[in-house]
């Protein structure tokens, strides 16, 4: 979800001039872009060294760190806003995250593969595990350990006493504001700590 | 093949207080110089060293062999950090062996040679002299001053001591102080030399001996923590010197690693002092700049305004990737701007010596940006 529409529909979301940490920013683009377009300051997190590199290539504030260790590193509310842009698919400990997410900022957002959006159920009626350009991978080598849907998030949320400030769903680029658990490849959610 | 570095030296006639109370007067520095000092001063680039290197950072010396400087690698004209763009300035530390006042010196108040009598020097003492060599070069401001290990406490502090005296700072397989286990190993060296008997209460200028001895097991225990358990299973793994029939005795050599120590230590004692040993040991010791903030790392580093790279190796466990770790986090208390990069590589504290194909990208991209930032 590099595409450019996709990341201007979730930097919407990150008010200008915000103290943002990016979790899984992968080679900083979208922090950069907040930098530049948005005047934000920050940092990423990553843990691929290749990600890493670019991130340092391009200017971006990067800590190397493997986010299954936990966020030890920040405090409480010590950002404006926690991203987390396909990252949390990635996660063993995938709700840890989210509270830790919400500790350290005062808002979070969090955008994620729909595993309800249509094509995906087609593909499990027709028995096949979902192969898409949203997520290319097959059942056996996929990197995506958590596999969740739009409204599966709506009900870890409120498990978690997340207050849920504003939630759509991404598709080529466009939010999706009716039926986004059917009509979404991308589940964005934008919450603050009850 | 490198090109020629000269090393050069400057006498400072004026007395530098020490923090121990103590006091150095007509003292030198050695150092180097590589590249060019640009027209409005603002590329210089400080090299602080670890415990045995030297202002020889990079180049080679004229007419000798293998005199690579200990840093050549990344140090240099096309380099990651590149001599062609930034003015990189190497210096021997007071109290060493190289070329800068030692313990091997002669004291101006007695006209004997220091010996044991020479001042304990620390981190915070020697960032006060090359600050000296700074003004006396002309330098007002540094675009980064870098290090690693015991170097990389010295960039540390060069940023509480002097924050407006440099734009970066790059802190290598460092921490912020030294852990008891680390403080042991210190005293094991520290002992194996102090007990030797030619070491005569640190005199033995004197009477014409050097404590090889001590030298040796100091440098034995200290090269055994610089590298990690599967280098050296990797390395040496349980290969006997000699055949492959065991020798049955406790004293011979009979496993390749004990030839190596030995044969590490030898060269270590043929040129390093003892008494700088002890003392560059004890400023290691010494260095723990939260000391005087009750122990907050984050209060201490308050004062630091330059943006810092940190870099750590995940098989070093002598400067571990948890202590590095905790200097970002008190930079990120801070909101100082930080990157830190865990190097994922297999030869313990000494991979910062070496070359790894990211770690190396990671310092190239990084200066490269601070070259940006003076073209701008």
């Amino acid at each position: 979800m590099t595409d450019k529409a996709a990341m201007q529909a979730l930097a919407r979301l990150v008010p200008p001039g915000s103290r943002v940490l990016d979790l899984g920013c992968g080679n900083g683009a979208m922090l950069d872009y907040l930098q530049r377009e948005r005047g934000c300051s920050g940092y990423g997190v990553e843990i691929d060294d290749a990600n890493v590199l670019a991130c340092v290539q391009r200017g971006v504030d990067v800590i190397q760190l493997n986010l299954d260790e936990g966020l030890a590193m920040f405090d409480d509310n010590s950002f404006d806003v926690v991203l987390q842009i396909d990252t949390l698919q990635h996660l063993r400990n995938a709700e840890t995250m989210l509270r830790e997410t919400a500790r350290v900022g005062r808002t979070g957002v969090v955008a994620f593969p729909n595993f309800a959006h249509w094509p995906n159920r087609l593909s499990i009626l027709r028995g096949r595990m979902p192969v898409t350009r949203r997520l290319p991978y097959q059942w056996y080598d996929t990197p995506n350990i958590r596999v969740g849907t739009y409204k599966d998030f709506e009900v870890l949320a409120t498990k978690n006493s997340l207050r849920i400030l504003d939630a759509f769903g991404l598709q080529d680029g466009e939010e999706v504001r009716w039926l986004p658990n059917a009509r979404a490849g991308t589940a964005v959610f934008h919450f603050e700590h009850a | 093949m490198s090109f020629f570095a000269t090393p050069q030296s400057l006498h400072f006639p004026e007395v530098l207080p020490l923090q121990s109370g103590a006091s150095l007067r007509d003292y030198h520095l050695a150092y180097e110089t590589y590249g060019t000092l640009n027209a409005d001063r603002s590329n210089a680039v400080l090299v602080c060293h670890a415990l045995n290197a030297s202002h020889h950072v990079a180049g080679v010396y004229a007419g000798q062999d293998k005199s690579e400087g200990w840093w050549d690698n990344m140090i240099g004209p096309g380099k990651p950090v590149d001599t062609d763009r930034f003015f990189v300035i190497g210096v021997n530390n007071l109290g060493s062996c190289f070329g800068s006042t030692g313990p091997m010196h002669t004291h101006p108040d007695t006209g004997e040679v220091y010996g044991a009598d020479f001042p304990v020097v620390t981190v915070e003492d020697w960032v006060n002299a090359q600050a000296r060599l700074l003004d006396r070069l002309g330098i007002a401001q540094l675009a980064a001053v870098l290090g690693g290990s015991l170097g990389g406490m010295q960039a540390l502090s060069w940023t509480l001591q002097y924050p407006e005296r440099m734009r970066h700072a790059v802190v290598v397989a460092s921490a912020p102080n030294l852990t008891a286990e680390n403080i042991a190993f210190n005293e094991v060296a520290r002992r194996a030399i102090v007990t030797d008997p030619d070491f005569h209460g640190g005199h033995f200028y004197r009477h014409g001996v050097i404590p090889k001895r001590g030298l040796r097991i100091a440098r034995m225990i200290g090269h055994i923590t610089y590298l990690s358990d599967d280098v050296m299973n990797e390395k040496f793994g349980r290969q006997l010197r000699e055949g492959l029939e065991l020798k049955y005795s406790t004293q011979d050599i009979e496993f390749q690693i004990e030839s190596y120590l030995r044969y590490q230590g030898d060269k270590f004692s043929d040129y390093f002092d003892a008494n700088t040993y002890l003392l560059i040991t004890r400023a290691l010791d010494y260095f723990d700049p939260a000391r005087a903030h009750a122990g907050n790392l984050t209060r201490a580093l308050a004062r630091a305004t330059a943006k810092f790279l940190l870099v750590s190796f995940t098989t070093d466990w002598r400067f571990s990737p948890q202590r590095s770790r905790e200097i970002v986090k008190a930079l990120l208390d801070n909101r100082r701007r930080v990157s830190y990069a865990e190097i994922d590589a297999p030869h313990g504290h000494d991979a910062f010596l070496l070359d790894d194909a990211r770690y190396m990208g990671v310092m190239r991209s990084y200066f490269d940006s601070i070259a940006k930032e003076l073209q701008a």
